[in-house]
């Protein structure tokens, strides 16, 4: 087995790390790496005796829902699923995700795909983890151009929901909605925080216990290649094409 | 066998007339894309489209033909292949409208039409530049005593009434019902729109009404204005259950369609 971990599998594994007693995790569009990790932890939940259910929107074979697109956000509106993930154009200090595009709205000078179903699921999922790939001033904000919907809520806004991780190719980091402030959890193992400082456009606090992003172990690894890659070519084929060559 | 009239492709193009809003399916739901071609054709104008909640080829087709005026969407995309040019590049120019929604947005909206009742209640959205820039959409407080809690905000969304609706199917019965299967969302969007054509890909000599899996799983043909029988309906998008997306083709289009000579290129050949 080929031992080098590509960047996408070191954070596959970094967010199935996060999906540990989980119940429900659901995947939204555009999504191959969280769909990836969502199945990963699935079937590690089973050494364990655990049962969890995961419901990938654009899949056929992995997904529970029978009365139409809209159940998704009906079953999240209920509180049936724990964990989903959002990604973000841009994503600010204060947890705003931005999903339509650059520029002053509605004279946009660059136009993105559009909101999705961030603007409820950013609400009502109580565990939301934004998912962003390139870490750099121009994906990580001072303050979005557009909010398609926001990390806090004013009070007696309905919202059991909401941010709590961010994962970039560089770092994770948590978010306090106290401070309204991400703060730095884990490093890329090439990276410093003097770094880390430089290439995020907004500013964010430093853990105490800041750790190293680990590698996923060769278990795991097996996991992955074996059996969830040919699981998510079903969904995402030019993904699992690129990274395992199925 | 049939106890309906079969339409011909051309019949349904000519029901579409400018101007019109016209329901769009997501590329999970069943595109209808060969009727989408005829209606490129045909030359028609200014049409709203509204998509259910997304739409991938057909829309971004459709935009780049100069057929569309306004938009109402959570999103246009080629999914894995990128950003929908045409798409983009008229938003960036002003050549058309568009009405930035959320998914749960334009299903309660064509749910309030299918109750026929004047607007529907959503939570979340409050405070986003979604809400913001959406004048058609209104905040009240929850004057429920009973549910929910009392004086919390809530948006109302206004009942959309689609003038015409579009998909493909895999198949119909021989009395007109549609299988949909779980792709509910069709029945959504049927309900709530004037007219409804369906293209299939076959008609089964049967009853779906006669067993409760097919019957459960049935778009009845008392919401169906007329079907035409259309091998290969929603190439090069999938039609779930039946047969998967044409990757190659999709993928030819997003290159070609990054620049207007192109898509014009591409579309010569398409058509």
């Amino acid at each position: 087995m080929n031992l080098d971990i590509q960047r996408e599998e070191l954070l596959i594994s970094q967010l199935a790390d996060l999906l540990k007693n989980n119940k429900h995790v659901a995947v939204g569009a555009a999504s191959p790496i969280p769909g990836a990790a969502a199945l990963l932890a699935k079937e590690e939940a089973k050494f364990l005796n655990k049962r969890l259910r995961v419901t990938i929107l654009h899949s056929n074979k992995y997904n529970n829902f029978t009365d139409g697109a809209r159940e998704l956000f009906d079953c999240a509106a209920q509180g049936r699923i724990d964990t989903f993930f959002l990604g973000g154009v841009q994503i600010d200090g204060q947890a705003n995700i931005n999903l339509v595009g650059t520029g002053e709205y509605p004279k946009i000078k660059k136009r993105f795909p559009g909101s999705f179903g961030s603007a409820l699921m950013y609400f009502v999922v109580p565990q939301i983890i934004l998912f962003r790939e390139e870490h750099s001033p121009r994906t990580l904000v001072k303050k979005v151009d557009f909010i398609s919907a926001p990390g806090v809520s004013e009070r007696g806004v309905y919202r059991p929901g909401g941010p709590k991780y961010l994962l970039t190719n560089r770092a994770l980091f948590k978010f306090n909605k106290n401070l309204k402030k991400f703060s730095l959890h884990k490093i890329n193992e090439k990276e410093t925080v003097k770094n880390l400082i430089k290439v995020t456009g907004f500013d964010f606090d430093v853990d105490n216990k800041i750790s190293q992003m680990s590698n996923p172990d060769t278990n795991r690894l097996n996991i992955l290649r074996d059996k969830i890659a040919p699981m998510v070519s079903e969904f995402y084929p030019e993904f699992a094409n690129k990274i395992w060559g199925i | 066998m049939k106890s309906f009239d079969e339409l011909s492709l051309k019949e349904i193009v000519d029901e579409v007339q400018d101007g019109f809003i016209l329901g769009i399916p997501a590329d999970y739901s069943g595109v209808p894309m060969k009727f989408t071609k005829e209606l490129i054709k045909k030359g028609v104008k200014n049409l709203k489209l509204y998509c259910l909640p997304l739409t991938t080829i057909q829309g971004d087709m459709l935009i780049g033909s100069g057929c569309v005026s306004e938009i109402e969407a959570a999103a246009v995309t080629l999914g894995e292949f990128g950003m929908a040019p045409r798409f983009s590049e008229a938003v960036e120019n002003g050549k058309i409208l568009i009405k930035d929604s959320t998914c749960p947005a334009l299903h309660a909206q064509l749910q309030a039409t299918e109750k026929s009742v004047p607007f529907m209640p959503l939570r979340g959205v409050i405070g986003s530049d979604i809400q913001k820039h959406r004048k058609d959409w209104h905040v009240i407080e929850n004057p429920m005593r009973s549910s929910g809690v009392r004086e919390e905000p809530v948006l109302l969304l206004p009942a959309v009434q689609l003038d015409i609706l579009v998909f493909h199917a895999p198949c119909s019965d021989r009395n007109g019902n549609i299988q949909i299967g779980r792709r509910r969302e069709l029945a959504t969007l049927a309900h709530a729109s004037k007219k409804v054509f369906v293209t299939v890909e076959k008609v089964l000599n049967i009853d779906f009404f006669e067993d409760e899996l097919s019957a459960a799983t049935c778009l009845p043909a008392l919401y169906v204005n007329g079907i035409s029988i259309v091998k290969n309906g929603a190439w090069p998008c999938a039609l779930p259950g039946v047969y998967s997306s044409d990757n190659e083709e999709i993928k030819k289009y997003s290159l070609a369609a990054k620049t207007k000579e192109g898509f014009g290129e591409y579309m010569r050949y398409f058509l």
